[in-house]
């Protein structure tokens, strides 16, 4: 190999691993917001945006200070957040208890599954006025609307988590003798928890969703019937504000998922 | 408490993986089984265990357990099944929590057995801090915190290096010399085999039968490495196995 090689020239070897790993860049998501709102308040300030399209970030800025002064943001919100809560909790916690009956009973699967998959692709929003026949015009049937939201996709996330439990921790259980209860809440479930949690965020994604379409269709206050009342009138600023409030809202609820996710999983690699 | 096999078959569908068993597992004694890769002996100790039942024949267990046995058979498993959101503590009273013991009794069993494995100062660790030869020193010492009459270990230490190994194996003597437990210790590699086994079972490829089973009357703690006589039983179960092994290596996987 020695006479093959120049022995004259000497050369770093090329890097070639990295990549494919990210990490947290704080800043960066803050930046592009950043960005994004300076460019808009350029445009319209100097007319290369017309006020028609996009109003001023300055003037949403301003609406929502009238709105926090006069009191009425904390009475939209307050009502819009007891739906979403009342609503998501009930969903998320029926459809986790099925998703975990799914993955551990073989009838309940073949029984409910097929169910679940021909409810999943209805936009729950054409059954409003189903649910308004239902449950009454006034809370419970935006309640149902965002529980039934919810439910599909935690069932469908949750049974996959199960279905991903290893075995052998299973396994390992049963032959301590531990009761069928104990390996579930202590072995099932702690184990499904990545997935359930994963579901979770979208599950809530889809909550807030659903929150908006039922406050659209008749409500006196929430976030929904607000934007709507901004729309109907053209006020683009009321318009953005209210969007604003449901923006700051996915990601507070994304950030408490984060939360909940780095103390729940700290035993995670 | 005794483990007997007579006439023990098992199949999965067509396959045929066991056939006609039958074997006395003594108490206070070790008992290794070899064996070629798939001639059922993660199976022969599934069923031991009660985790499978067989397609024919009975396993009996021979007497009662003892008072303060919390598990009669318990497993220990070539990939350590720790909980990994669970401590070492936690992990070790998983197993206690279900038979009412009381948290200070529990408690002082868990550190028993820690101190046994040398595992002290790890009980606040989580699984993924430990090193593979403390996780299945864990699994040991969670197996010992319910008393089992017979320990039943697949494997335990297949998954591990080869220093790791012989460390874990010299631990292994020194609890058995302590306090003799009744063990059933399925392996492949026969160097485990003839330092921790009073006898040994090799088995012939699929279906699994009992070709010969060899005693070893030397005392465990005086089976250090490069013992003459070791040597030469190792040498002899090779021969045994050579021809079975490479059928079966040779053999197309159809399952």
């Amino acid at each position: 190999m020695s006479d093959l090689t120049n022995s004259g020239e000497t050369r770093p070897v090329p890097f070639r691993g990295g990549g494919f790993a990210p990490s947290s860049r704080r800043w960066v998501g803050l930046v592009v917001f950043v960005v994004l709102i300076t460019l808009a308040e350029m445009g319209t300030r100097q007319g290369w945006i017309s006020a028609l399209t996009l109003p001023k970030p300055s003037d949403v800025l301003k609406t929502f200070g009238e709105l926090y002064s006069t009191g009425l943001l904390w009475k939209h919100l307050s009502v819009s957040l007891s739906r979403l809560i009342v609503g998501a909790a009930l969903g998320a916690s029926v459809g986790i208890a099925v998703g975990v009956m799914i993955g551990l009973f073989s009838y309940v699967r073949a029984g409910l599954v097929p169910l679940v998959a021909a409810l999943f692709p209805i936009p729950k929003i054409a059954l409003l006025p189903l649910f308004v026949i239902w449950f009454g015009i006034d809370e419970g049937s935006k309640y149902a609307l965002i529980a039934f939201g919810t439910f599909t996709p935690t069932v469908v996330a949750t049974y996959g988590a199960v279905d991903n439990v290893d075995r052998g921790l299973i396994r390992m259980g049963q032959s301590f003798n531990l009761s069928w209860w104990s390996i579930v809440r202590k072995i099932v479930l702690p184990g499904a928890m990545p997935g359930i949690l994963s579901g979770l965020r979208i599950s809530l994604a889809i909550a807030i969703i659903l929150l908006v379409a039922a406050e659209m269709l008749g409500a006196e206050y929430g976030i929904g019937a607000y934007i709507l009342e901004a729309g109907s009138l053209y006020d683009l600023e009321r318009l953005f504000a209210g969007v604003t409030i449901l923006s700051i809202l996915g990601v507070t609820l994304s950030i408490c998922i984060g939360m909940i996710e780095r103390r729940l999983l700290r035993w995670r690699v | 408490m005794d483990i007997r096999l007579s006439g023990v078959s098992h199949r999965y569908d067509q396959t045929e993986v066991l056939r006609d068993i039958s074997l006395e597992i003594p108490s206070g004694k070790i008992v290794c089984i070899v064996g070629p890769s798939g001639c059922g002996k993660s199976t022969l100790l599934r069923l031991i265990g009660g985790l499978e039942q067989p397609s024919a024949g009975e396993i009996l267990q021979v007497g009662t357990p003892p008072a303060d046995c919390l598990n009669p058979l318990t497993y220990v498993f070539q990939d350590f099944a720790l909980l990994p959101w669970r401590t070492v503590h936690g992990n070790i009273s998983l197993v206690l929590e279900d038979h009412g013991i009381r948290i200070q009794d529990a408690d002082d069993i868990i550190q028993n057995v820690l101190a046994r494995t040398k595992l002290t100062d790890f009980a606040e660790a989580l699984p993924k801090q430990l090193s593979g030869g403390m996780k299945q020193r864990v699994a040991i010492a969670r197996a010992l915190a319910v008393n089992p009459a017979v320990m039943l270990m697949d494997e335990p230490l297949s998954a591990l290096d080869s220093q790791t190994r012989e460390l874990l194996m010299d631990d292994l003597v020194n609890l058995w010399t302590r306090t003799p437990f009744t063990a059933v210790y399925v392996t492949h590699n026969l160097a485990e085999a003839v330092r921790l086994g009073h006898s040994i079972v090799v088995m012939s490829r699929r279906p699994g039968e009992i070709r010969e089973i060899v005693h070893l009357d030397q005392p465990l703690e005086q089976r250090g490495l490069g013992n003459a006589e070791l040597e030469e039983k190792q040498k002899y179960l090779w021969q045994l196995m050579r021809e079975e092994a490479q059928a079966a290596d040779a053999e197309l996987i159809n399952v």
